[in-house]
């Protein structure tokens, strides 16, 4: 494939820089590969891995990871024996990551499309306007769990973000010595608890105060505060950080005191980053299912008070709906289905209204 | 507004460290003083310590008498942030505020500080400070745009823009011109040839021609070694200072025989 006239284009294109430099003239690369070739290989070498496998038994799965096998090693040879050794190390390691990837798609796709697919049918009106109350079979919706969901989330965020903020704000700004560093260790052990010991922590704490076998929203959206404020103290903390002590300086050199430098120069800089990652905190425990299930348990009909009695919500409808359906199951397992893309699409919105909030906050340069 | 600087047997530490020993300093108001002397012998540390820029690092403190117009700025009951409102600093980078237009860069430190004034007060104090930053005309039509949409030397005029919109009686400026072009240096130099008849103006450069271009006093700082704390070896007149020094050190390092 190197013939003369390839060689004076290829030189354009980068030289080898692990080939010896001759004195007076940049190194030249070898061939190049046309372009397409890797299709070209890809497709053979999925026609070569189908054939093989047409004799043997199909198997999809089989047929997709052996054609990626078959494609990274025949790249590698024909790059190497064309390109050199740099070129063909490069196409290898492109074909690993892109590799990674799909494998990594695979269980995000394979998710969205059950619950797609298996929600679709009950995402109507009557699930968002209507409760259980005095429903046994078909129809019903989760009106009432939609709206427990908000309302122990957002009393969870509205006790969670400005402790863990002021939190973070400590650490950053004021903390040192002996009490930041307990501080610290303390978030970074409360990162790890998992979501039934918060449960299981509110459940105590309000049975102490209201009494034994107390349910009610407010006790799950202290659970929820417990699981919310690591992750909030850890976002914020970051988004701090970056915060260059140059900006701090300026304000502090304008006879500014430092409270009014953090409150107006320094989270204002970062704000963007900071409302991400309390977005990303709320969606992270707006789907928590087990602390729930202990603090707030479940109800059919609509109790808009977080004070009182049982709540329902969407996490822990959906498992009712799955784990207890009443005869017949199926609209009961539809219901499940749809609470879950209900949660699903809540998440997604919180996270486009996190890039709304993010773009509208970023320092602009124009 | 401008007001004498006089520092007597200053030493200042980064905690245990004594970055600078003994200064004794007098610094006349409506003058420019430059700081010379190698890298590392506390020429920033000494000029942020004069509005008390130096106790905002952890475990850094100053000893001795530093003095404006007589009254001790280091003195008990004395509160940095006043004291910073009456001396304002120019750093090495410019740091205009990210989130913030050019307008509201020039005024931060009015707003912050909960100056109440009418818009009209604050266009005025716009105009002027940018004029006297010589930055108005470039700026004037896009005064809503970002601060940091500026080039860098547009920045930094900006950021002196900002510091004298205070209207302090100093500014003190940390080898202000170190990360711009040679026109934006031209610029600057004149600026602060312009800005000594209202203000008391300290600044650190380590360009020699610009010592004797914009300055009327020159402090030459020196270290004995690593490690050691930076003294004033002498200061006096500019132009004394580089054809006639007293001391021998000061005479290599201006004549560029140093080391
Ligand atoms: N934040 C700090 N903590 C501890 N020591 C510091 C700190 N900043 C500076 N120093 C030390 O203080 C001494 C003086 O530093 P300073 O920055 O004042 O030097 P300089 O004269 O401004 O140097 P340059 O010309 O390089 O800017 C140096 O030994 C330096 O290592
Ligand atoms: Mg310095």
């Amino acid at each position: 494939m190197s013939t003369g006239t390839e060689r004076t284009d290829t030189v354009t294109q980068g030289p080898e820089l692990d080939l010896p430099a001759s004195p007076d003239l940049l190194p030249k690369a070898k061939g190049t590969l046309p372009k397409g070739t890797a299709w070209g290989v890809f497709v053979a070498s999925a026609l070569v891995v189908g054939g093989i496998l047409a004799a043997t038994g199909f198997s999809i799965g089989l047929w997709v990871v052996l054609t990626v096998v078959l494609f990274a090693v025949a790249t590698y040879v024909l790059s190497r024996v064309v390109e050199g050794a740099r070129k063909a190390t490069d196409r290898l390691v492109t074909v690993v990551v892109s590799a990674a990837f799909g494998v990594a798609m695979i269980p995000l796709v394979s998710v969205l499309w059950t619950v797609v697919s298996n929600g679709i049918a009950r995402f109507d009106a009557q699930f968002f306007t209507y409760s259980m109350r005095g429903v046994v079979g078909e129809g019903g919706g989760a009106y009432h769990a939609i709206l427990g969901t908000l309302i122990i989330t957002g009393l969870a965020a509205a006790m969670s973000i400005p402790i863990g903020m002021l939190t973070a704000v400590y650490l950053v700004e004021y903390g040192k010595g002996r009490l930041a560093k307990a501080i610290t260790f303390f978030v970074d052990v409360m990162t790890g608890i998992p979501s039934i010991v918060a449960g299981l922590f509110a459940y105590a704490l309000f049975a102490l105060i209201v009494g034994p076998g107390v349910r009610m929203g407010f006790a799950g959206a202290v659970a929820l505060t417990v699981l919310m404020i690591p992750i909030v103290v850890r976002s914020t903390e970051e988004m701090l950080k970056i915060v260059p002590n140059e900006l701090r300086e300026a304000s502090y050199a304008l006879g500014v005191p430092k409270w009014k430098t953090i409150l107006k120069i320094v989270i204002p800089t970062t704000a963007g980053g900071i409302a991400t990652g309390i977005t990303l905190a709320i969606a992270r425990v707006i789907g928590e299912t087990a602390p729930l299930l202990i603090a707030v348990g479940i109800t059919t009909g609509v109790n808009l008070n977080p004070f009182d009695d049982r709540m329902a919500t969407l996490p822990v409808f959906a498992y009712y709906s799955y784990v207890a359906p009443g005869i017949p199951r199926e609209p009961f397992l539809d219901r499940a289905w749809t609470a879950a893309l209900v949660l699903m699409v809540i998440v997604m919105l919180l996270n486009i209204i996190a890039r709304i909030i993010s773009r509208a906050f970023a320092p602009k340069t124009r | 507004m401008s007001k004498n600087i006089e520092a007597k047997d200053l030493n200042i530490y980064y905690g245990s460290f004594r970055a600078v020993e003994g200064v004794n300093m007098s610094i006349k108001k409506k003058t420019v003083t430059a700081l010379i002397g190698p890298s590392g012998c506390g020429k920033s540390t000494f000029l942020r310590s004069i509005n008390r820029m130096h106790e905002v690092i952890a475990g850094a403190y100053v000893e001795g008498k530093l003095e404006l117009d007589g009254q001790d700025l280091y003195g008990a009951g004395m509160d940095p942030v006043i004291v910073r409102r009456q001396i304002g600093m120019v750093f090495q980078r410019p740091n205009p505020f990210p989130t913030m237009s050019i307008y509201d860069n020039v005024i931060a430190g009015m707003k912050l500080n909960n100056k109440r004034a009418s818009r009209k007060e604050f266009d005025e104090t716009v105009e002027r400070s940018l004029r006297g930053a010589n930055l108005w005309n470039e700026v004037k039509d896009r005064l809503d745009k970002p601060g940091s949409g500026l080039s860098g030397g547009q920045q930094q005029r900006l950021c002196i823009a900002r510091a004298i919109a205070v209207q302090p009686d100093v500014l003190l400026m940390d080898e202000p011109c170190s990360a711009l072009d040679p026109i934006s240096t031209l610029a600057i130099e004149d600026l602060i040839n312009e800005l000594k008849n209202d203000y008391t103006i300290v600044i650190v450069t380590h360009n020699m021609q610009q010592a004797a271009r914009v300055s009327d006093y020159t402090g030459f700082f020196n270290i004995e070694g690593t490690g050691k704390p930076g003294k004033l070896v002498e200061m006096d007149e500019t132009k004394t200072i580089f054809s006639q020094p007293t001391q021998k050190a000061t005479e290599d390092y201006v004549s560029g025989r140093f080391g």
